[in-house]
C-alpha cells in the first residue's frame, strides 16, 4: 500500500536554511545539505528546498547546492523558488533536482504548467500554492503571500491539474507558522477536486496535527518546517506515531 | 567492474550515476554500441514519454543494441516500459524483451491519484536481485503506466491493482520503481545487480 509522506521543507537563502512565521521574521536553521542527509536518515520520505533568494548570485549558489544534494541523497527532493520560465526548470533538473516547484510563476503565466509537463512529464511539476480564507472563500497569493490574485483555491487547483501539473503543494497561509494543526477542511476538498497528490503544508505544531492531514484532511503527503528544524518533532517518532494510528507509512 | 549506464532522451539519468559512485562505482553514459556491449553491467534507466524514447533509441540504432546484450542489464521506471513488448503511452512498439502489454492506471475513485507517487511496498520479492528481501520493504515510484503481473514479475506491488514491480528473464532485470531514490533499501538492490 502506498505510504503517506513526510517531507521536511528547507528554506534556503544564499546557501543557508531559515524558516519564516507566516512569511516574516527569519530564523537560521543550518547547512542545507548536512541537514538534508540527517532528515534521510532520520526516515524522511522526500525534502524540498526552497530558494527565497532573489539575487543572480544567490539563484548560482542555489543550484550548485541542488547539485550537491543530489550527489549526497538517496531520496527524492524538489526544489522551488526563482523559477520563472522553462530555463528554469532545465537548469535546476540538469542540477539533479526530482521535481520543481513554481508557484507566482503558474498564476502568472499558467502555461507554465503545460510547458513542463510536455518538456519533461508532469511526475516533475509541483504547483505550489499559496491561499488564505477571506470574504471571497479560499484565494490564491502571490509572492510569497503578499499580493492577492482573486483566484479561487479549488478552481486554480483544478485548473493546475488539467494542465499538468503532476502534485498540488498547498499551503495555507491562515495556519502557517502558528502551529495549530493543517487546513484538514480545505485540504479534503482539494484531494476531491484533483486527480494527483496533494502535500499538506502550514500550521504543524503537533503530531495529531499530521495524522489528521491524512485523515480529515486526506493528503497524500504533509510538509512542515520549524517543527522539524528545531527538533520539536523527531521524523522517526512521528512516523512510529503515525503507524501507531494505523496511517500506512515507510519505517 | 565496468558499467555502463545507456545514454538517451530520457530525464532523471544522472541519478543513478550519483547512486552508483555512492558505492564506489564510476559509471560511464554512453550510447556508444561497442562501449555497452564490452560493459559488465549494463543500466538503462529514466523517466520520461515511452514513444518519444523509442523513437530516439531506433534512431541511433540503441534499440538492436540493448535486444542483444548478453550481460546483466537493468532497466529503471522507463527503462522497464520500454523493454516490454507495446506501451499504451503513445502507442509506440518497444523493445519486445518482455513479451507484455504497458498499460496506464484507471482510477476507481478519486482517491486512486495517477500518477503512483511516492513509497510503496514490495510483495513477493524472489531471485537474485532481491537477496536478503522480505516481504513489505518500501521503494520509490513515480509512474502513471505499469506492467501488469505476468510469469517474469519478481516482485509485485499493490496500487489500484496489484502490479509488477520488478521483473526478470534471462540477463535483463527491470524496476519500475527507482532503487536509485530508494534510500538504503535502493542501494541493495543495486548492490545485488552489481555483484550478480
Amino acid at each position: 500500500m502506498l505510504a503517506k509522506r513526510i517531507i521536511p521543507c528547507l528554506d534556503i537563502k544564499d546557501g543557508q536554511t531559515v524558516k519564516g512565521t507566516n512569511f516574516v521574521n527569519l530564523r537560521q536553521a543550518g547547512d542545507p545539505v548536512a541537514l538534508g542527509r540527517a532528515y534521510s536518515e532520520q526516515g524522511a520520505d522526500e525534502l524540498v528546498f526552497l530558494d527565497i533568494t532573489a539575487s543572480h548570485e544567490g539563484r548560482k549558489t542555489f543550484t550548485h547546492m541542488v547539485s550537491k544534494v543530489a550527489a549526497q541523497l538517496s531520496i527524492p527532493f524538489t526544489v522551488g523558488g526563482g523559477i520563472h520560465e522553462l530555463a528554469d526548470v532545465e537548469r535546476l533538473l540538469s542540477a539533479g533536482a526530482d521535481k520543481i516547484s513554481i508557484n507566482s510563476a503558474a498564476l502568472r503565466h499558467p502555461s507554465l504548467i503545460d510547458e513542463i509537463a510536455s518538456h519533461f512529464g508532469s511526475q516533475v511539476c509541483v504547483v505550489a500554492i499559496d491561499a488564505r480564507l477571506d470574504a471571497a472563500g479560499w484565494t490564491c497569493y502571490l509572492n510569497g503571500g503578499r499580493i492577492s490574485t482573486g483566484k479561487n483555491l479549488f478552481d486554480w487547483a483544478r485548473e493546475a491539474y488539467e494542465r499538468g501539473a503532476g502534485e498540488i503543494l498547498f499551503t495555507s497561509m491562515d495556519h502557517d507558522g502558528v502551529k495549530n494543526g493543517f487546513a484538514c477542511e480545505a485540504l479534503a476538498r482539494l484531494s476531491e477536486s484533483v486527480g494527483i497528490p496533494v502535500i499538506a503544508s502550514g500550521g504543524a505544531g503537533s503530531m495529531e496535527h499530521f495524522r489528521d492531514a491524512f485523515t480529515f484532511g486526506h493528503a497524500d503527503a504533509a510538509l512542515a518546517a520549524s517543527v522539524f528544524h528545531f527538533g520539536e518533532i523527531g521524523i522517526g517518532a512521528l512516523k512510529q506515531y503515525l503507524q501507531n494510528e494505523n496511517i500506512n507509512v515507510r519505517l | 567492474m565496468k558499467v555502463a549506464v545507456v545514454k538517451y532522451n530520457a530525464g532523471n539519468i544522472y541519478s543513478v550515476i550519483h547512486a552508483l559512485q555512492r558505492m564506489g562505482v564510476e559509471p560511464v553514459l554512453t550510447d556508444d554500441a561497442d562501449v555497452l556491449r564490452h560493459a559488465d553491467r549494463v543500466i538503462f534507466p529514466g523517466q520520461g514519454e515511452a514513444s518519444n524514447a523509442m523513437c530516439y533509441l531506433r534512431e541511433h540504432g540503441l534499440d538492436q543494441v540493448i535486444r542483444s546484450l548478453t550481460q546483466p542489464v537493468l532497466g529503471i521506471c522507463i527503462g522497464q516500459q520500454l523493454m516490454c513488448r507495446h506501451s499504451a503511452e503513445g502507442n509506440v512498439d518497444c523493445l519486445g524483451i518482455f513479451d507484455e502489454e504497458v498499460v496506464r492506471f484507471v482510477p476507481r475513485t478519486h482517491a486512486d491519484k495517477v500518477p503512483h507517487m511516492g513509497w510503496n511496498d514490495l510483495q513477493q520479492p524472489s531471485g537474485p536481485l532481491f537477496k536478503g528481501f522480505k516481504d513489505g520493504e518500501f521503494v520509490y515510484f513515480v509512474h502513471s503506466f505499469y506492467v501488469p503481473r505476468c510469469q517474469w514479475t519478481i516482485a509485485a506491488t499493490d496500487y489500484i491493482l496489484p502490479f509488477s514491480a520488478a521483473l526478470h528473464r534471462d540477463n535483463f532485470y527491470a524496476t519500475q520503481f527507482h532503487p536509485e531514490k530508494s534510500g538504503p533499501v535502493g542501494a541493495r538492490i543495486l548492490h545485488n545487480f552489481l555483484t550478480l
